[in-house]
């Protein structure tokens, strides 16, 4: 496999430039005889959508829900970094670059990195124009907040709802562009293999949602903007249909998948219930400004009333740890910590598979110094959805919390020019890897997504029909059209059959495998572990395969055969993000193997130990995995990761 | 309060747009529910038990299930999202039912939202109303910076309480005329009240309106069932203020020939 990054040389601050400049570009009259297919109209997919349609080209979208308004963007709340440099705090696109290469634990490629913070204040006049109603200050100008542990205030936001107003200003801007015809749109239809002939991305198969149809969309270029795959773990803060399935078909087509196991967990999540859970809530992190955090000391205490516990014999383990950043330690370390005080027994709320899962987020300090109005006034709808889906009143027992799945910065492996190892195949947004490295700053995922959508994709699809010229000769008698058809039909009659007999749900199996990736590739990994995953993934999904219930037929509404076909994608992807885990024998980021850890040191105050230990030697590189057919093992190639402006370095808290 | 109730419940079924349709009992599979699930997660577990039965699964539309994203939806006892205020079917959770409470699960009703099985119904329509002008119209690259145009914050905040919208289209549930006037009110104001929404503001307002009409949605004859159905709580005084727009583009601007959205 190929993996040629095209990532320009020379100072950092012209490389996208200069790129641009020497690109090549398709005359306005003949953009119209290009079609170009975006699976996925989020905030990549529909901002993507309609620029591309904005400068002429033919486009035809496609997503799962029964709108493109739908997408799972839309339910991102914190906010969108950009580095205006608004607030005149210092901040600046260097800042912003050098946070993201760091933040993500030097595992990011610089060229994107930069690019995407350089693009970040594009995005937010784009979307103001679009009529986003951003907060703003009294004197009208964009309000800005500090998020996720950052340094200046960078953060845009609309309430709690940043994801939802940047996603209707792209939905707006992609209902223009459908109306006046250039884009074409089909809801409700699912992408379940890519059409590759002559080793170029020529299409896609789609099976129509609700009438079972399964039909091929021909296209000169497909773009994937088809979102995360943290749903591998059954449980996470993704919407229900969130899926793999896109991406994982075209990999197993030959489009390289890069660092799979680099998967981010939010601590600030409502735990779970019981066994009816079907997804988890996130809630702002901002919470963690004045909410502390603690589990009580002794395991007799986990099942008492809270309020009688006394404070000794409260463990706030942050603040004990980390006494310079306390509740406000980054994500990963958060919860990880979190993992750990559970797994001792010191954990608090419902007890499910004989463990309690939660932890004391607690605002009665926060009260008594603020008053309960003025957390009202910050917190307010916050902690009324905590009441809502917990029926527990967060101004009078402290909340519980653990942590969720939330992100996944792995995903397909794409090139300077967001093109993958299959020509013509594009990938935009979460799903693709490139620009987060090991570990996302928040506020950054709505900021990429855009970032490729409008102002990357319109000029790399143009360099690559440029030089590819329109796709000639493939229609749909083309036996690899015809081929790609068929192989799906007959994958779905094969679920039909098998589910007549079969005798357990598709969602008694998801939860399963879910709870193996979370126990063994989820906040802390471990070799022992993960082969222990590594061989018990396959014989459940040989199971899955053998003895899943489906009612009904293919060719019809049937949502267990929609559910039974991502899952089996999941299985798939499941076993190789803990194959990649464990070959990634080093702990960064989000990827932490106990065997990788900072030891603690009783003569430094302050140092627990449990932190990240890199192998800059062996693994300052992207993992790139290659599909070699099914039930054979796939090979692992690497992408050299060089830092030519960041100086490598540990993260320290 | 108990940690799990029986419920008699009784679902719509209807095998798509044409089949007549019917309630079916499931109060055998709706037994031992958890207090703390959400009403989506109890209709899991009656999914559940029916498909270990060999019977075919109740359809319902839902995608995130933290209430934002607008596609669940469904009425309970007669209420779009059922009985609590300011939430989504997603976000009711079953600790507000009563054990052996008997409970009518139906799809949104209105000629507009085509049912196309079971709970599951077509709001294609307000894709499309959108379509018609529910836009500012702004290519990628030709924005000017975002301070360049300052929003008073009460402005901003204005908008924000029309964007809050999430299409989930339970107004037009809740109206005795199956009209969509709160949804597109909330578009037309939303945008129509910002500096940068101005240039198409009468011929947004003119589109947008024609094309409910034209979807088959009735008109607005001020009940405001709509507001109290509203899980994200859109103040009927945007129906207001759109008509206030309406009349004053009708006047100022020539009426749409066509309608934007066109039928597909
Ligand atoms: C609860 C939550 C809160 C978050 N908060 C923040 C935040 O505050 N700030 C931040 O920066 N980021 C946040 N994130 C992350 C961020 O929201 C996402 O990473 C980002 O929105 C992803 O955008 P996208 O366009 O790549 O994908 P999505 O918005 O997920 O869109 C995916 C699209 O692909 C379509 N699709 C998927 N599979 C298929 C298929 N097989 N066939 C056809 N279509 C398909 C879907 O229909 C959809 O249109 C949050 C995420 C979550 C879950
Ligand atoms: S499922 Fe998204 S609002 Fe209910």
């Amino acid at each position: 496999m190929k993996l040629e990054s095209k990532a320009p040389d020379g100072p950092i601050e012209t490389r996208w430039e200069r790129h641009k400049f020497g690109m090549q570009v398709v005359n306005p009259a003949n953009k119209r005889k290009f079609k170009v297919i975006m699976v996925g109209t989020g905030l990549a997919g529909g901002a993507g959508a309609a620029s591309l349609a904005d400068l002429g080209y033919d486009v035809e979208a496609f997503c799962y829900q029964d709108s493109p308004r739908r997408a799972h963007s839309i339910a991102a709340q914190g906010g969108i970094n950009a580095a205006k440099n608004y607030q005149g705090d210092g901040d600046s696109i260097y800042r912003l670059f050098y946070d993201t290469v760091k933040g993500g634990d030097f595992r990011a490629r610089e060229s994107n990195v930069y690019r995407l913070a350089q693009v970040s204040v594009d995005i937010i006049d784009q979307c103001a124009a679009l009529g986003v109603p951003f907060a703003r200050e009294y004197g009208g100008l964009l309000a800005n907040r500090s998020f996720g542990g950052a340094q200046v205030s960078r953060t845009f936001y609309a309430r709690g709802q940043t994801g939802q107003q940047l996603l209707l200003g792209a939905y707006s801007h992609l209902a223009r562009t459908i109306a006046n015809g250039k884009v074409k749109m089909h809801e409700r239809c699912e992408m379940v293999d890519l059409i590759v002939v002559d080793g170029r991305a020529r299409g896609i198969v789609t099976r129509d949602l609700v009438t079972g149809k399964v039909e091929a969309h021909l296209g000169d270029a497909v773009i994937l903007a088809t979102g995360g795959y943290g749903n591998v773990f059954y449980l996470s803060t993704n919407a229900k249909g969130c899926n793999t399935s896109a991406i994982w078909r075209a990999h197993r087509r030959g489009a390289g998948f890069a660092n799979p196991c680099f998967t981010q967990i939010h601590p600030t999540c409502i735990p779970q219930g019981g066994d009816y859970q079907s997804k988890l809530t996130l809630m702002s992190e901002s919470l963690r400004n004045d909410g502390r955090i603690w589990v009580p000391r002794k395991k007799e205490d986990c099942t008492k009333d809270p309020s009688t516990i006394a404070e000794k014999d409260r463990y706030y383990y942050l603040e004990e740890k980390y006494p310079k950043f306390g509740n406000l330690m980054p994500r990963d370390v958060a919860s990880r910590q979190a993992k750990f005080v559970c797994d001792d027994g010191l954990g608090v709320g419902p007890e499910i598979a004989g463990v309690r899962r939660g932890v004391y987020l607690d605002f009665a300090d926060a009260i008594k110094r603020d008053s309960e109005a003025v957390v009202r006034e910050k917190y307010g709808n916050l902690f009324d959805m905590y009441e809502r889906i917990t029926g527990e009143n967060p101004y009078k027992v402290p909340m519980r919390i653990y942590p969720a799945t939330h992100y996944t910065m792995g995903g397909l492996w794409v090139d300077y020019n967001l093109q993958s190892t299959i020509p013509g195949l594009l990938v935009a947004g979460e799903a693709n890897f490139s620009d987060h490295g090991a570990n996302r700053l928040g506020a950054s995922a709505l900021m990429q997504g855009l970032a490729d959508g409008f102002f990357i994709l319109p000029y790399v699809v143009g360099h690559y029909l440029a030089d590819a010229g329109k796709s000639k000769g493939v229609d749909e008698s083309h036996p690899e059209v015809k081929a790609a058809i068929k192989g799906v039909q007959e994958r779905v009659q094969t679920f039909i059959d098998v589910g007549q007999k079969g005798k357990r749900t598709v969602d008694d199996f998801h939860r399963e495998l879910g709870a193996i990736i979370w126990n063994h590739c989820g906040m802390a990994r471990t070799e022992k572990g993960l082969k222990e995953a590594i061989a018990k993934i396959p014989t459940l999904h040989e199971e899955f395969r053998k003895d899943v219930k489906i009612l009904g037929g293919g060719e019809e509404l049937n949502r267990e055969l929609e559910k039974a076909m991502r899952v089996d994608d999941f299985f798939e992807l499941g076993a190789l993000m803990c194959r990649d885990a464990l070959e990634r024998d080093e702990s960064a980021g989000c990827h932490f193997r106990e065997e990788h850890q900072t030891k603690a040191d009783p003569s430094v105050p302050g140092s627990y130990g449990g932190e990240c230990v890199r192998n800059d030697e062996q693994f300052a590189h992207a993992a790139v995995w290659e599909w070699n057919g099914a039930g054979k093992p796939e090979t692992r190639n690497t992408e050299p990761l060089t830092y030519e402006f960041i100086k490598l370095a540990a993260r320290k808290y | 309060m108990s940690e799990s109730i029986d419920l008699k419940l009784h679902v719509w079924r209807q095998n798509g747009p044409k089949d007549q349709g019917r309630f079916e009992d499931y109060s055998a599979y709706a037994k031992n529910i958890s207090t703390h699930a959400s009403f989506l997660e109890c209709l899991d577990v009656v999914n559940e038990r029916l498909v270990l039965a060999g019977k075919d699964p109740i359809v319902f539309d839902h995608d995130c299930r933290e209430g934002i994203c607008g596609a669940c939806g469904v009425v309970i006892n007669g209420e779009p999202h059922g009985p609590q205020k300011a939430t989504t079917t997603c976000q009711l959770h079953m600790r507000k039912f009563t054990n052996g409470q008997e409970l009518y699960v139906e799809p949104w009703r209105a000629t507009a939202f085509p049912v196309i099985k079971d709970l599951a119904v077509d709001r294609g329509a307000f894709d499309r109303i959108v379509q018609a002008g529910g836009f500012i119209t702004a290519r990628a690259g030709s924005a000017p910076d975002a301070n360049d145009i300052p929003v008073p914050k009460p402005i901003a905040d204005d908008a924000m309480d029309a964007a809050a919208c999430i299409g989930c289209g339970a107004c037009v549930a809740a109206c005795p005329n199956a009209s969509a006037s709160l949804f597109v009110s909330a578009k037309v104001g939303h945008l129509g009240v910002l500096p940068q929404g101005q240039a198409e503001r009468d011929s947004r307002v003119l589109h947008m309106v024609a094309q409910h009409e034209h979807e088959g949605f009735g008109g607005c004859s001020n009940h405001y069932l709509c507001e109290s159905a509203c899980p994200k709580e859109i103040s009927v005084k945007w129906i207001a203020r759109m008509n206030r727009d309406l009349l004053k583009a009708s006047v100022t601007h020539a009426p749409p020939t066509k309608s934007g959205g066109g039928d597909g």
